[in-house]
C-alpha cells in the first residue's frame, strides 16, 4: 500500500522540473488523483428503458514515476481498458483529475502513444506508411517521416518488412509495427492495453523481452494493462492490482527480477527467469492480492 | 540396437536431447530484424511453359460458351431453324457492323450515348459521395434523409422518366438527369455502408493520437471506405448505360438506343443487332474499367 502515493510538492513551474529534480519519487510523470469513472448503463432487471449507473474505476490514485515500467493487472471487466481510455483522454473522468508532468490530461494528445490489443494498423497503409501516422498528425515534414519511420521499425527489428502490408504480416510483426507507431512520434508515455493478449504464448514471451530491451533503450514511461498475472510480474517494475465491481486499486508491488535467474551475472536475456523462486514469490503475491478480493466480494 | 530405442530416451554417449517445445522454430523469433530467418521476398513464379499452358486453358473455358453462342446464331438461321429476316446469321450482322463503324456513325452514337452515360455518371458520383458520407457519419442528418431517400430509392428510375420528360423536355437536361437518378443510389447506398463499416478501432486509434475530425476523415474513414464505395460505382457505371438506353429509345436523335430503334422501324434488321453488340461491347468495357479501378483502390484487401 505504500507504493500507491508518493507524497510530492507540488512544484510552481512544470518546465524541466523531472528533468532538473531527477530524484525517485519527486515529481511522477503521470499523476491520478481520486479518478472515478460512471457509466450510465441499461438497467434490464429495472424494466425497459430503465438506467443506472455504473462505477468502472472507483477512487483511483496512482502515481507513475518517469521512465517506470507500470503494469496494471486484473481480471476482464475490472475497469483495467476504461482507465486506459482515460489516461489517453479518450474518455474524461466522472471526478478527479489526471495530471501528466503536472497540467492536466483534458483530451487525446501526442504526449501519450497507445498500442491497442488488435495492432489498429491501417490495412491500407505499409508497415513504413502505419509508422508515419502519428508523424503525420505532428506536422512532421515528408522527408523526415520516412527517416525516423525507419529508425523506429529498425528498433523493432522490422526493417526488411518496411513496404509490408498488415495483412503480409504475422500478429507478433503487427503488434510491433504499433509499438513502433506509438514510439515514432516520441510520446512522453507508452500506453499498452492487453498488446500481447491476442498472440500465442511463445510470440507473447519473444515480444516481452523486446518490449523491455526498447523500454531500457528508450527510458520511456510505460503503462502496461494486462489480465496475465504472470506478464505483469515479469514486465513490470511495479504491479498495481485491479480488482472489479468496481474498479479499484487494490494493492501496488514492487518487483525487483534483477539477478532472480542468474546469480553469477550475464546479461539475463537466456535465463528463464520465470521460473526463479522469487519470480514465484511475486506471481503468488499478486494472485493472492486478486484473489482476496474475489473473497471479499463473496462476503 | 539403437534403433529399439524409444524416442525419448536419450541415447548414451549423446547429449540430452531437449524438449520438443524449446527445439520448435519460433513463428516470430525475437531476432527478426537482426538475423534474416523469413526471406522477405522469394519469387514464386512457375515457369513460363506451365503459365502459358495455365492461361491457354483458362482462356479456352472462359470462351467456350461465347463461341458456341456465336456459332448457333451463325448456323441456326441458314438451316432455316429461324427465320432469316428477324434473326440474320453473325455474318451478315457482322457486316453491317463494320459498315456502322467505317463510315462513322457507330462511333457518332456510342460517343453521344458515353457523353451523355459519364455526364450523368459524374454528376451522381460528386452528389452520392457527400451526401453518404455525411448520412453514414452524422445520425442526425441519417434520421432527416433516411426515410425520404428510402422512399426514392424503391421508386425505379423508368418510372421517373416520364416526369424527366414532362418536367426538363425531351433534350439532353431529361436524359442525363435519369442518369444521375439511376446512378445515384447504388453510389449512395454504398458510401453510407462504407463510412459505417469502418473498424471502430480504428478510428479510436486515429483519435488516440490527436487527429482533430477532418484529417480523421481524411486519413481514416475515407480510405477505409473506398472500397465499398466503388462497389457502388461500379453498379451505378453498369445502371447509367441501362437507363440511358431506354431513355433514347423513347426519345432522342441520337446514340445507341435511337440506332436501334431507328433501324427497326427502317427495317435495317441487320443494323438493329449491330446496335445491340455495339451496346454489349460497351457495357463490358465500362465494367471492365471500373473493376480494375475498384481493384487498384482495394490492393490492401486480403484476398
Amino acid at each position: 500500500m505504500s507504493g500507491t502515493v508518493t507524497v510530492t510538492t507540488t512544484r510552481p513551474s512544470a518546465t524541466g522540473s523531472t528533468e532538473a529534480a531527477d530524484v525517485p519519487g519527486s515529481t511522477p510523470k503521470l499523476r491520478l488523483e481520486h479518478v472515478h469513472k460512471e457509466f450510465i448503463v441499461r438497467d434490464a432487471a429495472a424494466g425497459r428503458g430503465a438506467r443506472k449507473r455504473f462505477t468502472a474505476v472507483e477512487d483511483f490514485t496512482l502515481d507513475v514515476r518517469a521512465g517506470e515500467f507500470l503494469t496494471v493487472v486484473g481480471p476482464s471487466g475490472c475497469g483495467k481498458s476504461t482507465l486506459l481510455d482515460l489516461l489517453g483522454g479518450l474518455t474524461e473522468p466522472t471526478s478527479g483529475r489526471i495530471l501528466l508532468d503536472d497540467s492536466p490530461v483534458t483530451g487525446p494528445g501526442l504526449d501519450r502513444g497507445v498500442v491497442f490489443q488488435q495492432y489498429a494498423l491501417l490495412p491500407w497503409r505499409s508497415a513504413r506508411a502505419n509508422v508515419e501516422l502519428g508523424l503525420e498528425a505532428k506536422g512532421v515534414a515528408r522527408g523526415a517521416r520516412a527517416r525516423v519511420a525507419d529508425e523506429y521499425l529498425d528498433l523493432v527489428g522490422l526493417t526488411a518488412f518496411a513496404d509490408r502490408y498488415p495483412h503480409e504480416l504475422s500478429g507478433g510483426m503487427k503488434q510491433r509495427v504499433a509499438i513502433a507507431r506509438s514510439l515514432a512520434f516520441d510520446p512522453e508515455v507508452l500506453l499498452m492495453d492487453e498488446p500481447f493478449a491476442a498472440l500465442d504464448a511463445q510470440t507473447r514471451e519473444s515480444l516481452q523481452d523486446e518490449l523491455l530491451r526498447i523500454w531500457r533503450a528508450t527510458g520511456k514511461t510505460i503503462v502496461f494493462i494486462t489480465h496475465g498475472i504472470e506478464e505483469s510480474v515479469y514486465l513490470g517494475q511495479r504491479v498495481a492490482v485491479m480488482t472489479p465491481r468496481p474498479g479499484r486499486l487494490q494493492t501496488v508491488i514492487d518487483v525487483d527480477l534483477a539477478g532472480a535467474a542468474d546469480p553469477g551475472g550475464g546479461d539475463g536475456e537466456h535465463d528463464d527467469v520465470r521460473s526463479s523462486a522469487r519470480f514465484g514469490r511475486y506471481r503468488h503475491e499478486v494472485w493472492s492480492a486478486l484473489h482476496a478480493q474475489t473473497e471479499d466480494a463473496h462476503v | 540396437m539403437s534403433s529399439t530405442v524409444t524416442p525419448h530416451a536419450p541415447a548414451r554417449g549423446e547429449p540430452l536431447a531437449r524438449p520438443a517445445e524449446d527445439t520448435v522454430a519460433f513463428a516470430d523469433p525475437p531476432t527478426l530484424g537482426r538475423r534474416q530467418v523469413l526471406t522477405a521476398d522469394q519469387d514464386p513464379t512457375p515457369p513460363v511453359g506451365a503459365r502459358l499452358r495455365g492461361v491457354g486453358v483458362r482462356v479456352l473455358r472462359a470462351s467456350a460458351a461465347i463461341v458456341l453462342f456465336l456459332v448457333i446464331w451463325e448456323v441456326a438461321p441458314r438451316v432455316g431453324l429461324v427465320d432469316k429476316v428477324f434473326l440474320p446469321p453473325l455474318s451478315a450482322v457482322l457486316e453491317s457492323f463494320w459498315e456502322l463503324l467505317t463510315s462513322g456513325e457507330l462511333g457518332k452514337h456510342v460517343g453521344t450515348s458515353l457523353t451523355r452515360a459519364g455526364t450523368g455518371f459524374a454528376i451522381a458520383v460528386l452528389l452520392a459521395i457527400p451526401l453518404g458520407i455525411a448520412i453514414g457519419w452524422w445520425a442526425s442528418v441519417a434520421q432527416f434523409l433516411g426515410p425520404f431517400l428510402e422512399l426514392f430509392r424503391n421508386t425505379a428510375a423508368l418510372a421517373l422518366l416520364p416526369v424527366f420528360i414532362l418536367v426538363l423536355g425531351i433534350g439532353e437536361t431529361s436524359k442525363i438527369t435519369l442518369v444521375v437518378y439511376a446512378c445515384f443510389f447504388p453510389i449512395l447506398l454504398n458510401t453510407i455502408a462504407g463510412v459505417r463499416t469502418v473498424d471502430p478501432l480504428l478510428v479510436k486509434s486515429a483519435r488516440s493520437l490527436g487527429l482533430p475530425p477532418l484529417r480523421l476523415f481524411q486519413k481514416v474513414v475515407l480510405p477505409a471506405a473506398v472500397p465499398t464505395i466503388f462497389t457502388g460505382i461500379r453498379m451505378a457505371g453498369t445502371s447509367s448505360i441501362l437507363v440511358l438506353i431506354a431513355a433514347e429509345m423513347v426519345g432522342a436523335k441520337a446514340g445507341l438506343g435511337y440506332l436501334i430503334t431507328y433501324a427497326q422501324f427502317n427495317f435495317q434488321i441487320t443494323n438493329m443487332y449491330a446496335g445491340i453488340i455495339a451496346i454489349s461491347l460497351v457495357g463490358v468495357s465500362i465494367n471492365a474499367v471500373l473493376v480494375s479501378l475498384e481493384r487498384h483502390f482495394s490492393r490492401w484487401r486480403t484476398t
